[in-house]
């Protein structure tokens, strides 16, 4: 219906009518399947697949490179010569609730004495993109889908769900679609600044930017430009490299497509990351039966104890 | 060549780790001190979380300790008797310690309570017995074996109820200091994930007046079992003990420790307190300073339990 609406407002009106000559013509001939796709016909198709879907981490893990590929159909020749198309490609780790504490000086010691609670932060979190985030899109979207190191969210789960996408997604005019997100960011920040952020320079941002400074200086947070290429015009991949210490879990492999600073969709992928061999049966062991793993780890203390008494008797 | 830990889930080198367990093992083996206190710090320093360094420290414990005790039962320098008086005081102990660990973990307070204690303990323990170990080499310079007994000299400890005869040890005492002992050995224990023995070693020689020789030989056979409740308590409520990293610490420590051991016998028995004197001493200074120089980074993260992410 709003479809419709949209299709007239487009400039060049000549083709517009044809197009929606063709567009009505294929909605009558396939009654059922046909309206979704004849909105699909207009816009670009976007889906992403990952070099693997599980990482196995061995008694030899030193870190690992996931390449994630994808493919951008029905994009507009002239916006892609212009590179005016923009892919932003983040793996994140499982959530996991945090607490962040500060040390002050009391007494001559170094105590801690503040602490924030944040309830859902990505234990690992690495981003590729096309060009550097300033450039592929406003601070204000960037804040909304949880882009980028800097305005990654750790209290609530990223946003965009499909039922977000698909207003954004109409094929509309991009100010047509830039108005609408601004609408939901501003209904989007009015609710969440009465929920959590009553102030602008809430004392949590220090401790937010604390978490992220230190899981970055371990490698668990990074994020690179340029590390997003196209191979050919509908086709891209990009290069995510992974730290040593990965979080076991499921992580989420997530891509982004911008054209002209416009979100349009994501694509995303789940990747299981565990642990192998006699690594993950220790893990399991020790998880399911922690008593007798205990007892064990006793035992074979002892052994080993007695054992080099054996070897190296010097009396 | 490195190894992945699959409870710590870092990969690491193995043989740095046979290294840190060596040097370990030989100094329990030299002082008759499970090591607890100084692997603890190391595997913090190379980057273990700590809560997976004080479970795994207490296993490595066991081995090191184990193999001590096993050179000093063959010499016949271990007092069965007082260190099962010890060790009921310290079962005790250590239950009220795992609880009390669990407690300031929440609080955010583990890592201060620890080092404070370790500061205490360590500065006041280590000062006494350098000057007393001093002293004592001043004084016999020539003669005598360097023991703190001094015949006739008798203190509060010697005069309450309760007296138990120790053979070994040449001790006729009440057993109420010698469980208090132990239980505060355990409570310690507990809370900082050693096995006790740079408390015990000193409490047996300058409380209780037992000779250097069967302490060191009683102190390894007490941390023996006080280790090895702290591991099992720790695995089954933290899921902290990493086993293939223990077996690398232990690996070394076992060789270290029977090199200490021998290294131990051709000391005299003062010159052994002051070298322990001043290593706890080290340790106690370098933690101090820790709490009072601006850290670099004055933020932590962990999970809302307390545990390390």
């Amino acid at each position: 219906m709003s479809g419709a609406v949209h299709s007239h407002r487009r400039p060049p009106r000549a083709a517009a009518r044809v197009a929606a000559i063709v567009a009505v013509a294929a909605g009558l001939s396939a009654l059922v399947s046909a309206p979704a796709r004849a909105q699909d016909s207009s816009r670009e198709g976007f889906e992403i697949g990952l070099s693997t879907n599980k990482i196995s981490i061995g008694s030899d893990f030193s870190g690992a490179r996931l390449v994630v590929f994808g493919a951008l159909d029905n994009a507009d020749a002239k916006l892609l010569r212009q590179q005016r198309y923009d892919i932003v490609v983040v793996l994140v780790g499982p959530r996991q609730p945090a607490v962040v504490r500060e040390k002050k000086r009391t007494f001559g010691l170094w105590i801690n004495r503040g602490s924030e609670t944040f309830t859902s932060v990505p234990t690992s979190y690495s981003l590729a993109a096309t060009r550097p985030l300033a450039d592929v899109t406003r601070p204000e979207l960037r804040e909304r889908l949880s882009l980028g190191i800097k305005d990654l969210q750790l209290d609530n789960p990223p946003p965009p769900g499909p039922a977000g996408l698909s207003a954004v997604d109409l094929p509309a005019g991009e100010k047509r679609a830039q108005a609408n997100i601004s609408l939901k960011e501003r209904r989007a920040k009015s609710e969440s600044g009465a929920a959590t952020l009553p102030l602008p320079s809430r004392p949590a941002d220090q401790y937010a930017q604390a978490l992220k400074r230190i899981r970055e200086s371990k490698g668990l947070y990074n994020q690179t430009v340029g590390s997003v290429s196209f191979v050919s015009p509908t086709l891209f991949r990009a290069d995510l490299q992974l730290p040593a210490d990965l979080p076991t879990g499921t992580h989420v492999a997530r891509a982004y497509l911008f054209r002209s600073g416009v979100f349009i969709r994501e694509a995303s992928e789940p990747l299981r990351v565990v642990k192998s061999g006699i690594e993950s049966w220790i893990d399991n062991f020790a998880t399911d039966h922690g008593v007798l793993y205990g007892i064990s780890a006793v035992i074979l203390a002892i052994f080993t104890g007695w054992f080099g008494r054996l070897v190296f008797k010097r009396d | 060549m490195n190894l992945y830990l699959p409870i710590a889930e870092i990969s690491l080198n193995v043989f740095v780790l046979v290294g840190m367990g060596a040097a370990v093992g030989f100094i329990s083996g030299l002082f008759g001190v499970g090591g607890g206190f100084l692997i603890t710090p190391l595997l913090i320093f190379y980057n273990i979380p700590p809560a997976v360094a004080v479970a795994t420290g207490a296993n490595q414990v066991i081995a090191a300790s184990f193999s001590g005790a096993l050179a000093h039962y063959r010499r016949g320098t271990i007092d069965f008797k007082l260190g099962t008086v010890l060790l009921i005081g310290g079962f005790c102990g250590s239950l009220l310690g795992v609880a009390l660990f669990t407690l300031l973990r929440r609080l955010g307070q583990l890592d201060l309570v620890v080092s404070l204690l370790y500061v205490v303990f360590l500065g006041g323990i280590g000062g006494l017995m350098l000057v007393e170990s001093l002293q004592s080499m001043l004084r016999s310079q020539s003669q005598g074996a360097g023991e703190v007994r001094r015949p006739g000299q008798h203190s509060w400890v010697h005069g309450l109820p309760l007296k138990m005869r120790f053979h070994r040890s040449k001790l006729y005492v009440s057993v109420i200091p010698v469980l208090v002992l132990g239980f505060l050995i355990g409570l310690l224990a507990g809370i900082m994930g050693v096995g006790g023995g740079f408390i015990a070693v000193p409490a047996m020689i300058y409380l209780l007046r037992v000779p250097t020789s069967v302490v060191i030989g009683t102190s390894l056979f007490q941390i023996i079992f006080t280790a090895a409740a702290t591991t099992i308590l720790q695995a089954a409520t933290n899921r902290t003990v990493d086993v293939v990293l223990a077996f690398l610490l232990m690996l070394g420590g076992v060789i270290g420790a029977q090199f200490g051991a021998e290294a131990g016998r051709r000391l005299r028995g003062d010159q052994l307190r002051a070298l322990l004197a001043l290593l706890v001493l080290a340790v106690g200074i370098r933690l101090g300073i820790q709490l009072v120089v601006t850290p670099e980074e004055p933020f932590t993260i962990t999970l809302p339990t307390g545990e390390t992410g």
